[in-house]
């Protein structure tokens, strides 16, 4: 049997992470309402992928997991990546 | 850990939840793919997405943005709740969590009800006589909100469905993997709002 190897994360931690990502999506709606081309998809997703972060390793406790779980999420991100580049790889040279 | 004749039935806490994220991972997928196609036809259309997007509501988006990041809140918490003892706290924040799915559905019902009867929907004759991007954007709002709605339908099932077994201490300070792997759906359910919002309801 395996012990629950991490610690209880205090309410404080938690009601701080939900207040970042509060502010955040403010940030979010104001920076879409500047016409800035192309960099408004950019500053959309790097914003998203700030709070995503957020989400990840406080609110679903990856930051208190073993490694085992750090290395699958990298896993699924370079598997989406590498299916997001080489998607444009052929669109954008077809 | 187990007595003469009587071995403690198997458990394996990390097994229990390292399955949970690979089952979350292959949701990851099936959403990435959604967001492929978005971005493909984003840079095949500019000019139509934008002008479809434009008709969102952005409020309502804006709203059901804190409405999840808010329930994933009151979920996160109930974790804490439990382990430190306090099921009725914890029954409480689950409840709330199940209160927030609720109430982005009636403001999706809302929402969608409204563009419908504006003709926006797949195949509708009013769309028909658009730009085959405008087309194109609300057939792939369509299919990823709606998918992503099914998610939430599903999450606050389980979310009220976990505040019941915490009630009758199935779910307790020793035993609450079945919590926290809920708990991780509903926080995926959140991360892929987290998306979509700018990239439906913000694009200018």
């Amino acid at each position: 049997m395996s012990a629950p190897p991490h610690a209880i994360v205090s309410y404080r931690t938690f009601i701080i992470i939900w207040v970042l990502l509060l502010l955040l999506t403010g940030v979010t709606v104001a920076v879409s309402r500047v016409h800035l081309g192309a960099l408004n998809i950019w500053a959309a997703l790097g914003i998203a992928s700030l709070k995503s972060a957020l989400v990840i390793f406080f609110f679903m406790h990856l930051k208190y997991e073993r490694p085992i779980f750090k290395i699958c999420l990298l896993t699924a991100l370079v598997t989406l990546a590498l299916f997001i580049g080489l998607t444009f790889f052929d669109v954008l040279y077809r | 850990m187990s007595d003469k004749g009587h071995p403690a039935p198997h458990k394996d806490y990390t097994g229990a939840k390292l399955g949970m994220w690979l089952f979350l991972y292959t949701e990851v997928l099936l959403f990435g793919g959604l967001f492929v196609l978005y971005a493909v036809y984003l840079h095949r259309y500019p000019q139509e997405f934008t002008t479809a997007a434009g008709q969102l509501n952005m409020y309502l988006g804006a709203a059901n943005t804190v409405v999840l990041l808010t329930g994933s809140l009151l979920v996160a918490l109930a974790v804490s709740a439990i382990r430190l003892g306090n099921s009725r706290l914890a029954q409480q924040l689950l409840w709330g969590g199940a209160v927030s799915g609720v109430l982005f559905l009636v403001n999706k019902y809302i929402e969608w009800s409204t563009e419908i009867s504006h003709g926006i929907y797949p195949g509708s004759p009013v769309l028909a006589q658009r730009d085959q991007g405008e087309s194109v954007f609300f057939g792939l709002y369509y299919l990823t909100l709606g998918l992503h709605g099914l998610h939430v339908l599903i999450g606050t099932i389980i979310l009220a469905t976990v505040a019941v077994m915490s009630a009758k201490g199935t779910i307790n300070q020793n035993e609450f993997v079945v919590l926290e792997n809920s708990g991780l759906y509903w926080h995926l359910v959140d991360l892929v709002w987290i998306f979509i919002f700018p990239l439906y309801y913000l694009l200018l």
